[in-house]
């Protein structure tokens, strides 16, 4: 028989922070960082041949009224077995316990929630991530800029917007995809268009013959607004090369740097900083973005 | 801190008692390598025999105990009837005693613990493996390769519950945690006298003076800010086979990627994650099929710029902690001492 020397074990699961809820708002804390939010998909609905958008819905009820989010922050979404996947929340913060995801069908995971149908159950961690200064644009004028997907994020802000719509002054949206099959939410074109104050432009890159609107590149909508430089706000969302020249169009025209916001797409594991595989430079997406002021875009290598 | 004094004979005996309770992790020699030279590891001990606190360097860190390669995040079991799944998850909660880690990994752990026990978002799964770690330190003479002594991590002041230094026939120790001072109580030690003062501040003074790589770390943020799209990483980038190594034996890469497995029955899934790297393809490539960081230079200069410019940024501190170990496993002989080098005289390339 040897001799012994115990040491004490550590359960971490007796932490008092650990036995609490979790809650990923309250960042600083010791939480089961894993844990998701079990939640079902109460609706779906399909917007192109590649996009669908998913109402999903937090099962728990104390889950659910803990949740809450800023537009422009983004959840993991976990199908158990096949993988998680960072998306950016579409839907109006003011909407408790339900949120809107609109995901493209581009890999595994994406994959099979396209194939599922309503009822199923996924895992939800989040939010996580920066969100767009609403509060801060209050009293300005704002222009959304969207351009392919880049309206999934850009309708949270939208949404906030016209539910605060006296706090803030005249809305551009200017929306640019390649084709009009690819126009996302345009069952809402005709409600947007209505809203007092906002006034919405789409164009499209290669028409189809049914297409009456705009034809070109975004940039080619600036030629017809106002914008009042110091007055305005702007949040852009889109592919990287479209930050390059919507941007920098913007600066010509006047508008500061750091009251451009943009939205950077990374790939991401864990969504709280751990991963690095959203590193850019210094900083990490997930932490310090998706929403950057562009000015801090300008300064980081590699981001766009 | 305190300090005692521990007879040579007396470690075996504290080894002795651990080894009765607990998983005890050394430095063990598996063999040697193509010039004689013996190859260690840390490896899981059955006797004090088998350790060997002569030990240079060990090929890979001590990293794996604290971050695992491979790791159950969590579990989903699924329910016979519809789509209802529970998950669940655990945290390591067996102590483990590591012994004879030298201060380099020390430091590294320093580091790894600002990323992942404090922050936004600490990580449980760390934080049950470092709190349930008793860790031995060890000093030693300087390896070969290593620039230790210019990033000041040849010393370690804490992180660690005991750390030793040999002053010949007994080790002067270095008490850091109650837990190790409990430890210590159960063996003979001695008070510290003014002559083990004064012969461990020569023994300390001989290790420093052993160094013969001189790199020089000066400016050298600035230096990777301005120097971007310098030539020095298509020379060494297009050397770089992207085979990860360097991050594997590093001892404060934390990158990974998670990936969920469903077992062969459709009853359960696990989320697993495993360690990355930064050099491999697909580290930044993200859905629809762009890649950020397309090329291996691009990927060789993430590396570097993430340790020497981003890491210092968030933490005022380098992420390197000059062990050279990657300079030792890279396949195609990129040594970061090197590389710094050529940065700092640029003219030469």
């Amino acid at each position: 028989m040897r001799p012994r020397a115990y040491l004490y074990h550590y359960d971490i699961t007796k932490d008092a922070d650990m036995t609490r809820p979790v809650d990923f708002n309250r960042r600083g804390r010791l939480q089961h960082v894993d844990r998701v939010f079990k939640a079902d998909i109460t609706g779906i609905v399909e917007l192109t041949e590649q996009e669908k958008l998913f109402q999903v819905r937090i099962l728990d009820p104390v889950e659910r009224e803990g949740f809450s989010f800023m537009p422009g922050q983004f959840v993991m979404v976990d199908v158990p077995g096949f993988g998680e996947i960072p998306i950016s929340i579409s839907s109006s913060p003011s909407l408790r316990g339900y949120m809107e995801l609109c995901i493209r069908k581009a890999g595994l995971v994406t994959g099979v929630l396209h194939k599922v149908q309503r009822g199923a159950r996924i895992g939800i961690r989040g939010p996580f991530g920066t969100y767009f200064p609403v509060e801060r644009m209050k009293g300005h004028n704002v222009l959304l800029i969207a351009g392919g997907l880049g309206m999934a994020p850009l309708r949270s802000p939208l949404f906030y917007i016209t539910e605060n719509r006296p706090d803030y002054r005249d809305v551009q949206i200017m929306y640019g995809t390649r084709s009009p099959s690819q126009l996302l939410f345009s069952y809402q074109y005709d409600q947007w268009r209505r809203i007092d104050g906002v006034n919405l432009q789409i164009i499209v890159d290669h028409p189809d013959p049914a297409w009456k609107g705009d034809v070109g590149v975004i940039t080619k909508l600036f030629d017809r607004i106002e914008v009042s430089p110091y007055d305005t706000f702007a949040i852009v969302c889109g592919p990287p090369v479209m930050f390059k020249f919507v941007c920098s169009h913007l600066n010509r025209l006047g508008v500061p740097m750091d009251r451009m916001y943009v939205s950077l797409e990374r790939r991401m594991h864990c969504g709280m900083g751990k991963c690095c595989r959203c590193h850019v430079g210094s900083t990490y997406t997930c932490l310090d973005g998706p929403v950057f002021d562009y000015w801090t875009v300008m300064n980081l290598k590699e981001a766009i | 801190m305190l300090f005692k004094t521990l007879p040579k004979e007396e470690l075996a005996v504290l080894v002795e008692m651990l080894l009765g309770s607990h998983e005890v992790i050394a430095p063990k020699r598996v063999g040697v390598n193509a010039k004689g030279k013996p190859i260690h590891h840390y490896l899981p001990v059955e006797s004090v025999d088998e350790i060997d606190l002569t030990c240079e360097i060990t090929e890979y860190s001590a990293k794996t105990y604290f971050l695992p390669y491979r790791e159950t995040l969590s579990t989903y079991t699924f329910k016979e009837d519809g789509d209802d799944w529970t998950q669940e998850i655990r945290y390591r909660s067996l102590t483990r005693v590591i012994l004879g880690l030298h201060a380099c990994d020390i430091n590294a752990l320093l580091k790894l613990d600002k990323v992942l026990a404090r922050e936004m978002f600490p990580s449980p799964y760390y934080i049950a493996r470092r709190k349930n770690t008793l860790v031995i330190g060890m000093d030693h003479d300087p390896c070969e390769g290593a620039f230790c002594n210019a990033l000041g991590t040849d010393t370690v002041t804490h992180g660690f519950d005991l750390f030793l230094t040999d002053l010949g026939d007994r080790y002067f120790v270095a008490i850091s945690s109650d837990r190790g001072y409990t430890l210590l109580g159960k063996v003979k030690t001695a008070e510290v006298t003014e002559r083990d003062s004064r012969d461990y501040i020569a023994e300390r003074r001989r290790i420093a003076g052993l160094f013969k790589n001189h790199t020089d770390m000066r400016n050298l943020q600035n230096l990777l800010d301005i120097e971007f799209e310098s030539k020095v990483w298509e020379k060494w980038g297009r050397k770089c086979l992207s085979c990860g190594s360097c991050a594997m034996v590093c001892p404060t890469c934390y990158c990974y990627g998670v990936t969920e497995r469903m077992s062969m029955d459709f009853k359960t899934a696990r989320k697993i994650k495993h360690l990355y790297s930064c050099n491999l393809v697909d580290f930044a490539q993200v859905a629809g099929g762009h890649n950020f960081r397309p090329t291996p230079e691009t990927r060789l200069k993430y590396r570097y710029y993430h340790q020497h410019h981003g890491f210092i940024e968030s933490y005022d501190e380098p992420k390197c902690v000059g062990c050279n170990r990657c300079g030792r496993a890279c396949l195609a002989g990129i040594e970061p001492a090197r590389v710094i080098g050529d940065l700092q005289r640029e003219e030469r390339v």
